[in-house]
């Protein structure tokens, strides 16, 4: 059932990413969709989840965007990694704490893939943070609400049914 | 327990993705030179590894080897040291071949200088009783080769003595000039100044007497025979004055140091020319010839 869900949660994602975001210039560097399934899948699953995911969710990430493959496996293994483990060790289950650790995901997410990059091109790092800062914003955004909802799918069930029972008796 | 047992197993999975990924980023990446950084890194540290065990097994093998050698060392040590040893005393042998070779070339020279018939001979003892102050050595020729009593003996550097007594066939007793009872008529090279050389037991162990006051007589003059005393012939050296002392006598005392290294004879020339009957006549104290 968790092998189903993490895998579901990154072919949404990376459908998202590239279809989504990838219709419009900057879309790619705005939003990152299968990032914010990795930190949820950290945060909700742990860390072993998160890392496997992050690595799973990088490499396919890497093959369909073309480039050099395992330098965004690698990063998100990382922030899965240490999503997880930071989830784990604080609470959580708030959305502040879930934003931070969505911003600080992406924003450890893209030094890591960024550096990589230079080392792998042999030239000087040079980090956007503007971009950088708006992408983890919106990750985070994104990331809180999308925890959010399915969160709170279960019991949006729950409640929907027990309002069509009661409606039921009320006719008969 | 089962917590911990959990961490362990995400952290070995965890640099397991990491590495496997690192691998797979080096894989795909090339250097400068164009080579992929995994071919680079890997070669790089088999290269390490292979100069290590290459180290080792050289290691290895040189103790081996040095240990085998030093097993033979012991017997190559000990024919080493015999064949040394050989080789000194071949080395010994030879340098007193050539040491002799060239006092025979030497005595060669002398004889062939000189206008007077002599005939080598070689020194066969010596000293008898040098103790007393008689210095007297034995040569190997006698009278089967002409030798007779009186007759002078030389060697390349100088006057050596005479022969004393009887010769035997193959062997005559040769006085030496620094003899106490031995003497020769010397001059002075320089000045002509005449005397007579005499065996002196002091050093230098010649002492030229018979000089006046009045001649000039200075240290480094060469003494030569005059011939005088019939026995040696006239112009060989005897030896240079070394010292000279004015007495209140009528005579110079003179130290001559010998020109002929006494101690060290080996071939000696005999010249083959009988005293003059007159001088050959007196007795010397210890078996006749001239003498002081």
């Amino acid at each position: 059932m968790k092998l189903a869900v993490v895998f579901a949660a990154l072919v949404a994602a990376l459908l998202f990413q590239t279809t989504v975001a990838g219709m419009t210039l900057h879309g790619g560097t705005l939003v990152n969709f299968v990032l914010i399934a990795v930190v949820c899948i950290a945060l909700s699953l742990g860390a072993l989840t998160g890392l496997l995911a992050g690595a799973a969710g990088g490499l396919v990430q890497d093959a369909v965007a073309g480039g050099v493959v395992g330098i965004g496996g690698l990063s998100k293994t990382l922030v899965g990694f240490l999503v997880g483990v930071f989830g784990a060790q604080f609470i959580v289950s708030q959305p502040l704490p879930r934003l931070v650790m969505f911003i600080g995901g992406t924003v450890l997410h893209e030094l890591c893939f960024q550096s990589l990059y230079a080392l792998v091109e042999l030239r000087s790092v040079q980090f956007a943070w503007g971009t950088m800062l708006t992408q983890a914003a919106i990750n985070g955004i994104i990331g809180v609400l999308a925890l959010q909802i399915v969160e709170s799918a279960p019991g949006l069930k729950q409640r929907r049914e027990a309002r069509r029972a009661s409606f039921a008796r009320k006719r008969f | 327990m089962a917590e911990a047992e959990v961490r362990k197993r995400t952290g070995v999975i965890f640099v397991t993705a990491i590495v496997a990924q690192v691998l797979l980023v080096s894989a795909q990446v090339q250097t400068r030179s164009g080579v992929r950084v995994l071919e680079a890194v890997s070669f790089g540290a088999f290269a390490r590894v292979q100069g290590v065990t290459s180290s080792a097994v050289r290691g290895v093998r040189d103790v081996w080897s040095n240990y085998a050698e030093l097993r033979g060392a012991r017997e190559e040590n000990q024919g080493l040291k015999q064949q040394l040893a050989a080789m000194e005393i071949q080395l010994q042998e030879q340098r007193a071949l050539a040491a002799r070779t060239t006092k025979l070339q030497e005595l060669l020279e002398l004889q062939q200088s000189a206008e007077l018939p002599t005939v080598a001979a070689e020194v066969i003892g010596g000293n008898p009783n040098a103790m007393a102050g008689i210095r007297e050595i034995t040569i190997g020729r006698g009278t089967a080769d002409g030798v007779q009593a009186g007759m002078a003996v030389m060697a390349p550097h100088g006057i050596v003595g005479r022969v004393i007594g009887q010769p035997a066939a193959r062997a005559a007793r040769v006085q030496l000039l620094i003899d106490r009872y031995a003497a020769a008529g010397a001059l002075t090279e320089r000045t002509r100044a005449g005397g007579m050389v005499v065996g002196a037991e002091r050093q230098p162990p010649l002492a030229m007497e018979l000089v006046s006051n009045l001649q000039d007589v200075k240290p480094g003059d060469l003494i030569v025979t005059s011939g005088i005393d019939g026995i040696y012939p006239k112009g060989f050296a005897i030896g240079w004055v070394e010292n000279v002392e004015r007495t209140k006598g009528l005579y110079l005392s003179i130290a001559v140091k010998p020109a002929v290294d006494f101690s060290s004879l080996e071939e000696v020339l005999v010249v083959l020319v009988p005293p003059r009957p007159a001088l050959a006549d007196e007795e010397s104290p210890r078996g006749g010839g001239t003498a002081k």
